[in-house]
């Protein structure tokens, strides 16, 4: 029985006066045994995904999830943000980090009965970086030697395979980058360097519709915009063996119809507690409510292009930083489900270092106005922070404001874009009038992704043209290391470069926001937000 | 009658153009570009944007695209979606049946109900009955449908537990149950309205009188001469709600997880997938169309008066 109602529907009762509720139904009341049926099946609020189901082709969450459920790659990462060795049996670089060694474990197969060999990754990369067969993540390769001939910038492909990739025999092959990179195996895990069954490039629309992989779960059914359906695989070999039955991803068209299934059990977990909920899913749930570590960062970036910012004195940024009352915006807007940023690093990640930004992340109102002031203040004496409106920034953006507004004097306005893809569109021409709300999710756990792939002079993720040629210089240092170690040393030494350019102002960490269902047990989410649904136990009916 | 129908069929052609024209212009005056988009915030690969550009012909000026369009369907084809190269037509024939089955039910729920419920209050106007239905549909129309759905969602669903809060399966019946009570719940409230106020208004008529006077049994009173004459508003309301209850009813769908048309109409717009759009628009146009010209032979069944040259 449901003691405690929540406010919310304490409230929408009162609205229309509907009479003797009486008890509420009971959503708890678990009848069943305690015991584990290692043959149930969990349920997982998801949504339809954007394209047919090709490792190569998904990079949004509804497509992610269930491709690995499907599909198992050379590596994965543990929660110390360390490589984990999955079908491969070692990935070994040479001296310079540039020709990469990978071995398989030997006698794993697809869903299909077909052996996975090298040549199964090698073919499979190939495919997917050619233009002509659409797949979305195709510029994951670009590292690989022989990408240019494969996927030009413009036209078609003048080679069908990428020279830096050779097979050396059935269990081995070997990788040639452009340059080195210490930390490449950490891009070995993203979903694009999965393995292919041959069948299923020469056949990719009936693949797509029904993929076979060589991962925990075999492909059961698709049914459209309802529900995707896997089953544990039995032959699996890798080291995460499900401990059910299978997977029914449903489909969900928003958030609120989610949880309301999960409040009910209909449903046994689901990605992130909708925003208007936040104030109430620990009290819904209980100890079923999940709050962990989320490797992603929110920050609110100076155009450097716009008036505003193109000759502005770094102090007054500083100033602006120190102006923000951090943990009383998380705790006021987000019910305590973000965490302060201090750093430009997110947690759980190889590399990352808690107070990397210092002093001028922390919440200092005096030295704020001091530092505007010494800066020679914001030209206008006015910001604007752009931002989303179909997400909920509103409410955080305002906050931030008030908090310049009243500690530094510098008047500071939200400028919503009525969507996702319309403030995308003023970021790509390079519109910005003055800041832009920006976050980012680890790519891999590796803090070179939070810094050279944002920061970095002229690199895609640095839409506020931010340059500073020490930054640069450093990050590239990084990237020559000789181990992973020294590679994630070197990058925390860019990251302190930083605090005397400050690209962005870092505001916090995201929390993944979750729950589950009193079917089940053993629910976790990792760190890159995504459920670790292997080893999820389902109860008895 | 024939050469009447001719007329309005061909009528609906200009309409139907006018109407593609102008949503499919709009759809690419929207800020944001969906094939940029389907990479978030992650930077896109230009060739593989040009690639998906030049596969749907959006690299096309936008009259070639229209004209292009407009071809494809002549054909039946309504082209293909910009994210997973999907068929329209596939999204459209797995929404449509749906929203046609939702509304549907509240259709007949608003029509039985709410005719039901404007009969009993016109005839005993100023009575009880009157007063409580009166009272009963102001509050249904003061109050937002959404609330009524959340309402019904949390009440039923999360607290009795008598439903899931969800449509598991949009194609049951039983489950769009409670999610077609509400959709219909406003326009059951309109019907009850219209239908008591022109009943009211007829009761006074001097036919009424002329029946009474005959002795004519007080059932057919109602049923053959009241009713009748009073139900032509009513049915130019139930006639355009066909439409709107299958592609207005974005909220309700959304509440209770119902894929249906609303639903496929509001994704599409979010991703600015222009052919979805454009289509489901169209369909939808064409139910409007018809729903209107069979309300209008409607007027004449109920009032011989009526008369189509």
């Amino acid at each position: 029985m449901r003691g405690a109602k929540s406010a919310k529907w304490v409230a929408i009762a009162g609205v229309v006066a509907l009479t003797a509720t009486a008890c509420g139904g009971g959503d708890s009341d678990n009848k069943g045994s305690g015991k584990v049926d290692p043959k149930g099946i969990v349920s997982y609020a998801n949504g339809e995904p954007q394209n047919p189901l090709q490792p190569s082709n998904t990079m949004e969450a509804y497509g992610s999830v269930v491709i690995d459920s499907l599909f198992t790659g050379l590596v994965h990462y543990d929660k110390q943000g360390d490589i984990t060795y999955e079908n491969a049996e070692s990935v070994t670089p040479d001296k310079a980090n540039k020709v990469w060694t990978v071995k398989l474990k030997p006698g794993w197969k697809f869903h299909n009965g077909e052996a996975v060999t090298a040549k199964s990754y090698v073919d499979a990369w190939n495919w997917a970086a050619d233009p002509a067969n659409g797949q979305q993540n195709s510029s994951w390769y670009r590292d690989i030697t022989g990408y240019e001939d494969v996927h030009p910038a413009k036209g078609k492909a003048k080679k069908k395979a990428m020279s830096g990739l050779k097979v050396v025999d059935e269990n081995t092959f070997t990788i040639t980058l452009n340059h080195g990179i210490p930390y490449y195996a950490y891009k070995l895990v993203y979903a694009p360097f999965y393995p292919m069954p041959s069948a299923a490039l020469k056949d990719p629309k009936k693949y797509g519709e029904a993929p076979v992989g060589n991962g925990p779960y075999k492909f059961k059914s698709w049914d459209h915009k309802k529900s995707i359906q896997v089953t544990a695989w039995s032959a699996y070999k890798g080291n995460n063996k499900p401990k059910n039955g299978g997977i029914n991803f449903k489909a969900y068209t928003t958030p609120q119809a989610a949880y309301n299934d999960l409040r009910s059990n209909n449903v046994d977990s689901m990605p992130q507690i909708p925003d208007s909920e936040l104030a109430n899913y620990k009290q819904d749930f209980g100890d079923r409510a999940i709050t962990s570590d989320y490797s992603a960062i929110n920050t609110v970036n100076p155009a450097w292009y716009s008036k505003t910012f193109k000759d502005i004195d770094i102090k007054v940024i500083q100033g602006l930083s120190m102006a923000i009352d951090r943990d009383t915006i998380v705790k006021t807007t987000f019910s305590g489900t973000r965490e302060p940023a201090t750093g430009w690093v997110a947690k759980g990640v190889k590399g990352y270092k808690a107070g990397a930004c210092g002093e001028f992340c922390e919440f200092n109102p005096k030295k704020a106005k001091q530092f505007v002031e010494d800066g020679g203040g914001v030209p206008g004496n006015k910001i604007s922070i752009q931002y989303n409106a179909d997400q909920p920034h509103k409410g955080w953006v305002t906050a931030v404001c008030n908090d310049i507004q009243k500690n530094t004097g510098v008047k500071c306005v939200g400028d919503p874009k009525t969507d996702f893809q319309a403030d995308t569109e003023v970021r790509d021409k390079r519109q910005v009038k003055a800041m832009y709300r920006s976050g980012w999710v680890l790519d891999y756990p590796f803090n070179g992704n939070f810094l050279a792939d944002l920061y970095g002079t002229g690199v895609d993720g640095n839409w506020g043209e931010f340059s500073d040629k020490k930054f640069d210089a450093l990050t590239k240092k990084a990237d020559t290391a000789k181990t992973i170690d020294e590679s994630a040393e070197l990058y925390q030494k860019a990251e302190q470069q930083l605090k005397t350019s400050f690209p962005g102002i870092p505001l916090w960490y995201n929390k993944v926001t979750s729950g589950y269902s009193t079917n089940v047990k053993n629910m976790e989410f990792d760190q890159a937000g995504d459920p670790v649904l292997t080893d999820v136990e389902v109860f008895e009916k | 009658m024939g050469r009447y129908v001719a007329r309005r069929l061909l009528q609906m052609i200009p309409v139907f153009i006018g109407t593609t024209l102008l949503i499919f212009i709009m759809v690419n005056v929207l800020p944001g570009d969906p094939v940029r988009a389907l990479w978030g915030d992650k930077p896109p690969d230009p060739a593989q944007v040009a690639q998906i550009r030049h596969d749907r012909g959006l690299d096309l000026p936008l009259w070639q695209q229209y004209l292009h369009y407009m071809g494809g369907l002549l054909q039946g084809d309504f082209g293909n979606t910009i994210a997973g190269n999907r068929p329209v037509l596939d999204e459209i024939t797995q929404a449509f049946p749906v929203s046609m089955r939702l509304a549907s039910m509240a259709w007949t729920f608003e029509l039985i109900v709410g005719i039901s419920l404007g009969v009993l209050a016109g005839i005993r106007r100023g009575r009880f009955v009157d007063n409580t239905v009166t009272l009963f549909t102001l509050l249904v129309i003061s109050v937002p449908i959404f609330v009524v759905g959340l309402l019904c969602q949390l009440f039923f669903g999360n607290e009795l537990g008598w439903i899931t809060p969800t449509v598991q399966d949009s194609e049951d019946m039983g489950q769009l149950l409670v999610p077609a009570l509400v959709l219909g719940m406003v326009g059951l409230a309109y019907v009850a309205r219209l239908t008591r106020t022109s009943i009211a208004e007829n009761r006074q008529a001097d036919y009424m009188r002329t029946a009474v006077a005959k002795g004519l049994p007080r059932q057919r009173i109602v049923t053959r001469h009241l009713l009748r004459n009073s139900l032509i508003p009513v049915v130019t309301y139930l006639g355009t709600d066909v439409g709107t209850l299958m592609g207005g009813a974005v909220i309700t769908e959304g509440i209770f997880n119902v894929t249906g048309v609303g639903n496929l109409l509001f994704q599409a717009l979010a991703r600015r997938e222009g052919a979805v759009i454009v289509g489901v628009v169209t369909v939808l146009v064409l139910v409007y169309l018809a729903a209107s010209l069979i309300v209008d032979l409607l007027y004449a069944v109920l009032d011989p008066r009526i008369r189509y040259a």
